[in-house]
């Protein structure tokens, strides 16, 4: 996994609530492997139509938004389906951050492991954020995992938070696997324990 | 967290027992007790695939196939899509390669991962259960600790038999008083989600209790814990008790006798909770959905809200874009809502309680818009038989076809068509869910029936 430290980009804001991973990623792609088609997989049924047009009403269809590389969200962002296929998609649109208030519990932490760095901040800053660059669209954000600061196209700055070890894993670019791994004595000696009884 | 006193709550007991190591930020390395998976946890048999990487306990793991089992064929070689047939296939041979027990198409066994798991005594109190789905959830009716993870934790599981875990909030929602009858478990979940929201219980652990769980079956148990997920929790349980160890005698992979052990999980009296919501189970009615997130229900009695009724700003919107979706104008009586059809199935409300509850509904009437049900595992689809609900669905003009996630997520190759409204027993009414633009109605087996019947959105009673 490529190291996180900072990035700027465009910001898109999407004001929906509630956006869950059905939508982000509809079921029906998820049969197909990990690959460059998964960037039309994002959100496909709201930015194409039955016969394949793109949607000219969709935020993330209008430049400078198509460009974007932060999304501005709103409240319980990935909501539902556990299937971590709908950060393969996001990632693969060009996202490497998404800012909201609230995230779902699995897709925050699928995100975490993919290079996609879910900041949290409260719905006030959120809505300021969307307001801003909707506004001035093309603006960028900057988001910095060591100082955990978003910087807002004005340049006020939002303290955010990132659970520890995700955040070293996150920021040296490795995955947890291989960390796990090397305290396999220690799961071994549980395992002994339990049938030890 | 961090409770000085030795008072326990019923999660932290199981926690407690699966710590491996802990970090000063209360992140911890748990042991696995049991994992599922199913045909989508391909990406994860990938990434292990990829890093040489062996499964280090395949004896803990186990495979059902579900999402993508055909409703009409229990043959792998005559799935006609062949992205579909690839699919079960991969499941198939991961499996093999891994020296994994799987549940194939074929097997008797097979089933929904969370009606079957549970159902061959799989999951048991006290156990730390995870999977690649987000109804994961529904295992812990039987006390155990059981939450969805993503494809890079599945991965994770199978090469360390272990996850990293930050402690959730935990929050004990007890219903009190006796459910009037008529009502059930999915109209207890119906009725929390419209209260608290599907942020209610965010990232949390929901303990369920009061007079009311107590008395629930254990299949009504694992559809209430089901449903915690679309409240927002990570998961949902319930403090195993006489009925549970009643419920899993006799299952093939449970202990022949009850673990004494299992006599321990409970809530201590003073353990303390995060937060703590009372229902009044008294006032639940037949519940159903009229919009595209499960907190947008209201009783099958009553009307379609409209947009400008909404609490706040902010759901006015979502409430008038929902309505739009839905094709409702909002202030229209839900009995008035006509159907396109009717699914009786998932891993909700496709146990052999829900089969009966819904048979006993359409025993001798004729349903007036098309039905499809699926058991929730093929022991299910079998039992019913022996009992005769086949026939009495199948006089009724209803489909009885193979056990499958089917029209719950519309992956095995069927979909509710564009601007189609279907009443659907399963747990999730998503804009898109059961087929691009499909138009969903999450209602209890009972209420489908009676629904199905009325070719409108009815209750049984
Ligand atoms: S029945 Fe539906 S909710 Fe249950 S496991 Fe299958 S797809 Fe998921």
């Amino acid at each position: 996994m490529e190291p996180f430290t900072r990035y700027t980009a465009i910001a898109a804001p999407l004001d929906l609530a509630n956006v869950d991973t059905d939508q982000i990623m509809p079921a029906r792609f998820m049969r197909r492997p990990r690959d460059e088609r998964y960037a039309t997989y994002g959100f496909h049924d709201q930015r194409f139509t039955p016969d394949g047009a793109k949607r000219p009403d969709f935020i993330l269809n209008q430049p400078p938004f198509d460009a974007a590389g932060i999304l501005v969200a709103g409240r319980n962002f990935g909501v539902g389906s556990s299937r971590e296929a709908a950060v393969y998609a996001l990632a693969a649109m060009g996202f490497r951050c998404v800012v909201a208030s609230s995230f779902g519990d699995i897709f925050f932490s699928n995100a975490l492991k993919n290079g996609l760095l879910p900041v949290k901040l409260p719905e006030s800053a959120v809505s300021a954020l969307r307001q801003a660059i909707s506004a001035s669209p093309g603006v960028t954000i900057s988001v910095d995992l060591q100082t955990q600061i978003l910087t807002a196209p004005d340049g006020s700055t939002h303290e955010f938070f990132v659970p520890g070890f995700a955040r070293d894993c996150l920021l040296r670019g490795l995955d947890e696997i291989g960390l796990t791994l090397t305290l396999e004595p220690e799961i071994t000696a549980f395992e002994a324990r339990r049938n030890g009884g | 967290m961090g409770q000085t006193s030795s008072q326990k709550t019923l999660f932290q007991k199981i926690w407690d027992a699966h710590v491996v190591q802990a970090r000063d930020d209360g992140l911890a390395l748990l042991y696995v007790d049991r994992h599922y998976f199913h045909e989508g946890s391909f990406h994860a048999f990938n990434m292990l695939k990829a890093r040489g990487l062996a499964v280090r306990r395949p004896d803990l793991s186990f495979g059902f196939g579900d999402h993508y089992a055909p409703t009409v064929s229990r043959r792998t070689d005559q799935v006609a899509d062949p992205e579909i047939r690839g699919i079960i296939e991969t499941f198939e041979e991961n499996a093999r390669a891994n020296r994994i027990r799987a549940f194939e198409l074929a097997d008797p066994d097979q089933g929904i991962v969370h009606v079957a798991g549970p159902e061959q005594g799989l999951t048991l109190p006290g156990m730390t259960v995870v999977c690649g789905d987000s109804h994961t959830s529904t295992h812990g009716a039987l006390g155990a600790l059981a939450f969805g993870i993503g494809a890079s934790e599945v991965a994770h599981v199978l090469a360390t038999q272990t996850i990293w875990q930050s402690p959730p909030k935990q929050i004990r929602c007890a219903f009190e008083g006796a459910l009037p009858a008529g009502s059930t478990a999915k109209d207890m979940a119906l009725a929390l989600i419209a209260q608290i929201g599907t942020g209610g219980g965010l990232g949390g652990a929901i303990e369920f209790a009061g007079s009311a769980v107590r008395a629930l079956s254990v299949e009504a148990r694992l559809t209430l814990c089901n449903m915690a997920i679309e409240a927002g929790a990570r998961t949902g349980m319930v403090a195993p008790d006489r009925v549970t160890r009643a419920w899993l005698a006799g299952r093939p992979y449970a202990p022949a006798e009850a673990d004494p052990a299992w006599d321990r999980l409970f809530s201590d009296p003073d353990a303390s909770f995060d937060s703590e919501v009372t229902i009044d189970a008294t006032a639940i009615r037949p519940m159903a959905t009229w919009g595209t997130s499960p907190e947008e229900a209201v009783p099958l009695s009553g009307r379609v809200p409209r947009a400008e009724e909404a609490p706040d700003e902010a759901r006015q919107k979502a409430w008038a874009r929902s309505l739009d979706y839905m094709g409702l104008k909002g202030g229209e009586a839900m009995a008035d809502v006509a159907l396109d059809r009717v699914f009786l199935g998932s891993c909700t409300n496709a146990r052999i309680e829900d089969l009966r509850d819904a048979a006993a509904v359409l025993r001798g009437r004729r349903i007036a818009v098309p039905m499809l049900v699926s058991p929730g595992s093929s022991r299910v689809k079998r039992a019913a038989e022996a009992e005769g609900l086949d026939r009495i669905f199948k006089e009724a003009g209803a489909r009885w076809e193979e056990s499958s996630c089917a029209l719950c997520v519309s992956m095995h190759g069927e979909t509710v068509g564009e601007g189609e409204r279907c009443a659907s027993t399963s747990n999730r009414n998503f804009a898109g869910r059961q087929g691009r633009g499909a138009r969903t109605h999450l209602v209890s087996p009972a209420s489908a029936a009676a629904s199905a019947v009325a070719g409108r959105l009815v209750s049984a009673s």
